[in-house]
């Protein structure tokens, strides 16, 4: 079974022995474009974390992924090599826009063992570690960029080789941080969204709401609707959703979590003014960049909660939204939002009770039971993954069939 | 003022009478709604007219003396003519009846006859000063019988031929009234009432009088309509008609009041279940509709006219060899005329005019509320809906939202009569209780073929429309429909999905199929299945819908069979249980043109172990049009791979 990735301090030997997650070793970006020539090899490093290893090495290392890229590409000119393992760690290569590379090399797990003489020895678990999970990762990396700064193709537009290393030096050393390479698993892989279960009437509720809003909001180009952190809605193409999705759970939410006690904060700006009575407060949103293939959107986000319900209006950025487009964004929206959202929170407790609910199938996960993937000894349960493009892929076959009948009866499934 | 602004106006083909002289008499029956013109008391001629007959009736009959009152009975069997104070006489109109004359003296000493009514072809009620007397005219003797009387001083009477009620003003003040219903010989006393008068002058003695006071049906409920004149002494602004509503049983109730805001004189007309208040000083005319809300203050509803006033539209009258005669503005009302209009020597009916009425209400709601309750209204609701759609008149999403939702609720009321309609009769009660009915489907009915057929259908082909806004009317009147509990045709799926493949919106359509709002059909999986190519997704999609509706199991098998997985296809059928009476050649057509030998082997093997299990020996037989098929394996695989029967 290959679902193996390091677990810290998990299983029954944890006692006699020391173990050390999968961690980040280095990071970096590049053009070979940039400086073909010997001597300008330097001007070829975009981006590389840690900043302090010297520039020599630096040099080195991107000279090592571009030989391997380069020598791989000799057999397979379509599909250069997508990580490279070697004992201590492994290198991981994405290509996202022509010509620029990401890299990101990963330390395996290690366990430390004390041998009969004391003397401790290390054991690099070189097989521990998945590809498809850390490739992922990866990606998302550059996904999540360019949600928040475009293309880098767009910043070499804007300011040249100089505003797109000042970019990514701005985004990938606060990202960076956030990665958690420990705790990455399998749903990585899919970069999933979880859809909350609803009835149909709430849902054509929810449709009419944000229609209604944006007819009277005319500058918001498109919405999105959360509960409890699961999508209800996107008026978003699906790979944007994604990404804005997991930036929105992983990290705006959290940031504002909020004791329940505060019941006169359940309404207000996730992102903007946090005051609207302070005719100072800032209306400053954070940019967004969607339909980057074609269109290529520049827009606003702003997010509204009203107790668990939370929307996403996403308007041009041309326009500057002003502190009077927030008031009246707060009165239009917060009343009907509130009624809502008690709605299906009365809903959701009505459909709980009729168990069998129809779960909405694409980009949903269930777990059963709850476990985290990454530690070695939790492989168990049954685990039903259903993904991208309405097709549904089910790993790990243990009692699969027993839970299809039961859950998945509305799915047509290819035994 | 736009000659589309008239929202009244008279019918197009008036009945026309000879005017009124000395030696021509004009009666008009109410109950009938016939003109008699009597000349020379009977002796040249009498000629009938009616709004719908083409055909007048006319005959002679002999000058007795001055008429003063001449009614047909329903269905113009007996013709009633009073000349005098004491007596009516009659004829009959019955083929193989005798023609001659009778008489019906009043029973009551010393009473005046104030008039008759007709209440049935063969039933009449004398209303004298001193009460009320009611016959029954038995034709083939010439003779009446009285079947029930009653004693009252009488001081005007009125009489309300739908409901089959008689009004009759008793007191000194006039302002008592007492009603009587008759039905079927009987004679039934309903609760008197009295009609508050307005305080008057001491020098004036006050009085009802009986132009003030009209009879109506209006939705289905008698009312009597009190028209209370402005008085200097309150503080009302104006004139007010006072509604009572006189129920089969039980007390008068005062319910409504129209505030007229004006003073002067005054004619009433019902037309359509709407008050109409006619303003003689200013020629105009305003509309009340007791059904849209108005101010409730806890007994008495105060209603304020619909629609600002405005004048019946001017009716040019042809004259033969001489063009026009002046339009006709509205002139000299006569009394007690609540449904015709007399004007001159023409009787038209009154008419709404429902187009105008669009665009003088600007709050859809209460035009939807206002036009649902009209009898033609299915058209201009239609072109309403159409216009809030367009892309100069454009209404918000709200307004749209409650135009659906109260389209889709005179919807429903529908349904679930006919629903309940459909168990009754199931039940076996349509005999046992006379009073089931089939419910009626009105004007106001509009269902989602309509819908559809004459609004949506056009909506989404309109170019110039944001797709945007299209779709989310489509969301909102399935939305709607939702609401009401009222199952969504496919058809209007259909639209939204052909919507928003015509823009790519594939996620939308996703998003949708995952919760459900399109709803499970076999020609909606079909459609999602011919979207394969646009959008890959589609055919899963497409595939779980079929499985959602169980009965597609066939559909499922010739979709796997199409895209090649036969063995997909075999082992679906099979966990159904179907396997045994699936054609083999159908699946090994299949398995030959994947091309995949093996496949091929294993479909084959398979049919020769049904063969073998059903039949005893793995051959095919000759109904099962496989030669070919057996042909194809032993050349590839040889005689000897054939499956031997097994013999036992």
């Amino acid at each position: 079974m290959a679902v193996a990735a390091a677990g810290a301090g998990s299983g029954p030997w944890a006692t006699q022995e020391k173990q050390f997650p999968p961690a980040l070793l280095s990071f970096f970006i590049y053009n070979p474009r940039f400086g073909p020539r010997e001597g300008e090899e330097e001007n070829k490093i975009l981006f590389y974390h840690p900043n302090e290893v010297e520039k020599n090495e630096k040099i080195r290392n991107v000279g090592l992924c571009e030989a391997i890229v380069q020598f791989t590409r000799t057999f397979s000119p379509s599909k250069p090599a997508k990580s490279l393992h070697t004992q201590k760690n492994r290198q991981f290569f994405n290509e996202p826009e022509e010509h620029f590379w990401m890299v990101m090399v990963v330390r395996n797990p290690i366990i430390e063992k004390q041998s009969k003489d004391g003397k401790p020895v290390i054991e690099y678990q070189e097989e521990e570690l998945l590809d498809k999970v850390y490739s992922s990762v990866l990606q998302q990396c550059y996904s999540m960029y360019k949600l928040f700064n475009g293309t880098f193709l767009k910043a070499m537009e804007d300011g040249g080789i100089e505003l797109l290393k000042e970019r990514l030096e701005k985004f990938f050393h606060r990202y960076l941080q956030t990665l958690h390479l420990q705790s990455c698993d399998l749903l990585d892989i899919f970069g999933g969204i979880s859809f909350f279960p609803l009835d149909k009437m709430t849902y054509l509720k929810i449709q009419s709401f944000v229609n209604r809003v944006e007819e009277s909001l005319n500058i918001v180009k498109y919405t999105a609707f959360l509960y409890n952190d699961q999508l209800i809605w996107s008026g978003l193409e699906q790979d944007d959703m994604r990404i804005l999705y997991k930036y929105l759970t992983t990290s705006l939410f959290p940031r504002h979590m909020e004791p329940e006690s505060c019941l006169f904060l359940l309404l207000r700006f996730l992102t903007g003014p946090l005051n609207l009575n302070d005719p100072d407060a800032k209306c400053r949103f954070p940019k967004i960049f969607v339909n980057t293939d074609d269109a290529y959107e520049e827009l606003h986000l702003i997010v509204y909660k009203a107790m668990s319900a939370a929307v996403c209006f996403m308007i041009d950025a041309s326009i500057q939204p002003t502190l009077d487009f927030c008031r009246r964004l707060d009165s239009v929206v917060g009343p009907q939002l509130t009624v809502l959202a008690s709605d299906i929170c009365e809903q959701f407790n009505i459909n709980k009770r009729m168990s069998g609910f129809v779960l909405g199938f694409l980009f949903t996960f269930i777990l059963l039971p709850p476990m985290n993937l990454a530690g070695k000894s939790t492989i168990l349960g049954d685990i039903v993954l259903p993904v991208d493009r309405g097709e549904v892929y089910v790993i790990l076959i243990k009692n699969v069939k027993k839970l299809c009948a039961t859950q998945f009866n509305n799915i047509f499934f290819l035994d | 003022m736009g000659e589309e602004d008239y929202y009244l106006e008279l019918c197009e083909r008036p009945v026309q009478f000879e005017k009124a002289n000395p030696v021509n008499c004009v009666f008009f029956d109410e109950a009938n709604k016939q003109v008699f013109a009597v000349r020379s008391g009977g002796a040249t001629g009498v000629v009938v007219k009616g709004p719908d007959d083409r055909n007048p009736i006319s005959f002679r009959m002999d000058d007795k003396g001055e008429v003063k009152c001449i009614k047909f009975s329903l269905e113009n069997k007996i013709l009633a003519v009073q000349r005098t104070s004491k007596t009516v006489d009659f004829c009959n109109f019955i083929p193989d009846n005798s023609q001659l004359e009778y008489t019906q003296e009043c029973k009551t000493k010393n009473a005046n006859i104030l008039g008759f009514c007709w209440t049935s072809s063969t039933e009449i009620v004398f209303i004298t000063d001193q009460g009320i007397e009611f016959y029954q005219v038995l034709p083939e003797k010439r003779s009446l019988k009285l079947l029930k009387s009653h004693n009252l001083n009488v001081n005007w009477y009125m009489y309300c031929p739908e409901s089959a009620v008689i009004l009759l003003s008793t007191t000194v003040l006039e302002n008592v009234l007492q009603p009587f219903h008759f039905r079927a010989g009987t004679m039934s006393k309903l609760p008197k009432f009295e009609i508050e008068l307005p305080a008057a002058p001491k020098s004036t003695k006050p009085s009802l009088s009986e132009r003030d006071i009209a009879m109506a049906t209006v939705y289905g409920q008698l009312y009597v309509l009190f028209l209370r004149h402005h008085s200097r002494t309150s503080n009302s602004t104006g004139a007010e008609v006072v509604l009572y509503h006189l129920p089969r049983e039980g007390a008068c109730k005062k319910m409504h009041i129209l505030k007229l805001n004006r003073t002067g004189k005054f004619a009433l007309n019902v037309v359509d279940n709407l008050v109409v208040v006619h303003h003689q000083d200013t020629e105009t005319s305003v509309i009340f509709d007791i059904k849209l809300r108005g101010e409730f203050d806890g007994s008495v509803t105060f209603h304020h006219p619909v629609l600002p006033a405005r004048s019946i539209q001017p009716y040019q009258i042809p004259i033969a060899g001489n063009g026009f005669c002046r339009g006709v503005s509205a002139a000299v009302l006569p009394r007690g005329c609540v449904l015709t209009m007399i004007f001159g020597s023409y009787l038209w009916n009154l008419q709404v005019k429902l187009e105008p009425i669009v665009n003088l209400l600007p709050d859809k709601g209460r035009l939807m509320d206002f036009l649902l309750q009209r009898k033609e209204c299915k058209m201009v609701i239609l072109s309403v809906c159409s216009q809030m759609l367009s892309e100069s008149d454009r209404a918000s999403l709200p307004v749209i939202a409650t135009v659906f939702d109260k389209l889709n609720h005179e919807y429903k009321k529908y349904l679930d009569a006919e629903q309940s309609y459909a168990m009754a009769v199931e039940a076996g009660q349509s005999r046992s209780s006379p009073l089931l009915k089939r419910p009626v489907r009105t004007q106001a009915v509009l269902d989602q073929s309509d819908v559809y057929t004459h609004v949506l259908s056009a909506f989404v082909e309109k170019k110039e429309m944001p797709h945007k806004f299209v779709i989310a009317v489509l969301m909102e009147y399935i939305r709607s429909l939702n609401q009401f509990q009222i199952a969504v045709q496919h058809y209007l799926h259909e639209l939204v999905i052909k919507t928003l493949v015509q823009h790519n919106l594939f996620y939308m359509l996703h998003q949708f199929l995952q919760y459900h709002v399109l709803s499970d059909s076999k020609p909606l999986a079909c459609l999602l299945l011919s979207l394969e190519s646009f959008y890959p997704p589609a055919h899963q999609l497409s595939l779980d819908m079929l499985k959602r509706l169980s009965t597609a199991n066939d559909e499922i098998v010739e979709v796997l069979l199409s895209k090649h997985q036969v063995l997909a296809a075999l082992r679906f059928i099979r966990g159904i249980g179907g396997h045994d009476n699936i054609s083999a050649r159908k699946f090994l057509d299949a398995a030959k043109q994947t091309e995949d030998n093996m496949l091929f082997y294993t479909i084959f093997r398979f049919f020769e172990q049904r063969n073998q299990r059903l039949r005893g020996s793995p051959n095919f037989t000759p109904g099962e049009h496989c030669e070919e098929h057996v042909a194809f394996f032993k050349q590839i695989f040889g005689d000897q791979a054939l499956m031997r029967p097994t013999t036992f």
